[in-house]
């Protein structure tokens, strides 16, 4: 008796490697979007500011509004402490050597929550400009942050993140002048890879533009729902 | 770097697909990769050698095809293949364009095998 041999075959796929993250992100989209939770994603690199302007938009938000929090880093709980002193919901997502968060770690860090409570979720993610860039975590809004200590030209080196979000902020507007920050420069930087993009520029030292993008996102979320 | 977490993904949606449709033995991935995927080539070509060790395709080609960005110029009404990335323009007219067509995508699109 002879043995079959094998044939050769291609076999057409056509499947997003992340499709399994892409279909988890959709879902919570679906469930944000039922309990009327408005989802902002942030991204920048370390640094930038994101845990001291949370703080601030927390602490502001909460007046009128639910506000919880997620953040991510490697390790440490130091800025899920921080956001606490915000009176906010907040929970550390440790995400050990991932250099980014997923869909996943998210769904299994709300599971304990009535998402019915809250009116805004802010997921803080890794300090790191590449790899968020690739993960959608059911958000309704992506915003990029770059420091005016960072230089005018971050932006145009980092083109994928800059694309993927809907939103820009520089923050430490304060520092501008003493870092000789070219905003006209930055600006060219950010339309490279979003010609339309909406830029905010901000300084919690100064309380610069921080009610401006809050009185945005109110109404980003009364569109939204 | 989280190009190895792609390369576990990407992996693991090879192995399931080719039990779905019985193949025996995978020889190749054919993969489509943009050039605003987020994703380095080598990186991945790196990863993908680690996240194949002990699996049952240990050993498979791994040919990525890199996707330059489509652009779609509303003042034009037509679509164009970028050379470089950025700036993200029309190469005619020059004006600014938010919609992408092509140049995202890290897509599994062909597995090359026996069976």
């Amino acid at each position: 008796m002879s043995q079959a041999i094998e044939q050769p075959r291609i076999v057409k796929i056509r499947e997003n490697v992340l499709k399994k993250n892409d279909i988890l992100a959709r879902e919570l989209r679906k469930r944000f979007q039922e309990n009327r939770v408005y989802v902002v994603n942030l991204v920048s690199s370390p640094g930038a500011g994101k845990t001291t302007l949370l703080t601030e938009i927390l602490t502001r938000l909460g007046q009128d509004f639910k506000a919880a929090a997620l953040v991510g880093d490697l390790a440490t709980e130091n800025d899920a402490e921080r956001l606490k002193r915000s009176g906010a919901i907040v929970k550390q997502i440790t995400t050990g050597t991932v250099c980014h968060l997923e869909a996943q770690m998210i769904e299994d860090s709300i599971r304990e929550w009535d998402l019915r409570d809250i009116d805004f979720l802010f997921i803080e993610n890794v300090g790191n400009l590449v790899c968020p860039s690739s993960y959608d975590l059911g958000e309704n809004l992506r915003v990029v942050l770059f420091s005016t200590t960072e230089g005018e030209d971050k932006p145009v080196k980092y083109p994928t993140i800059v694309n993927s979000a809907d939103i820009a902020i520089i923050t430490k507007m304060d520092l501008a002048e003493a870092v000789d920050f070219d905003k006209e420069a930055f600006y060219q930087s950010i339309y490279q890879s979003r010609p339309t993009m909406k830029v905010f520029e901000v300084s919690v030292k100064q309380d610069m533009g921080i009610n401006e993008w809050i009185d945005y996102l109110i109404q980003e979320k009364m569109k939204a729902f | 770097m989280h190009e190895l977490s792609i390369a576990h993904s990407l992996v693991q949606l090879a192995i399931e697909t080719a039990e779905q449709n019985h193949l025996k033995k995978i020889e190749a991935l054919r993969v489509k990769l943009g050039v605003f995927s987020g994703v380095v080539k080598e990186a991945l070509e790196f990863s993908f050698d680690i996240a194949t060790e002990g699996t049952s395709i240990e050993g498979a080609h791994l040919i990525i095809e890199e996707i330059p960005l489509k652009i779609f110029c509303s003042q034009c009404s037509q679509e164009y293949v970028l050379e470089k990335p950025i700036p993200i323009k029309c190469p005619r007219c020059n004006s600014g364009t938010d919609q992408i067509l092509e140049g995202k995508e890290i897509e599994l699109y062909e597995l090359v095998g026996e069976g």
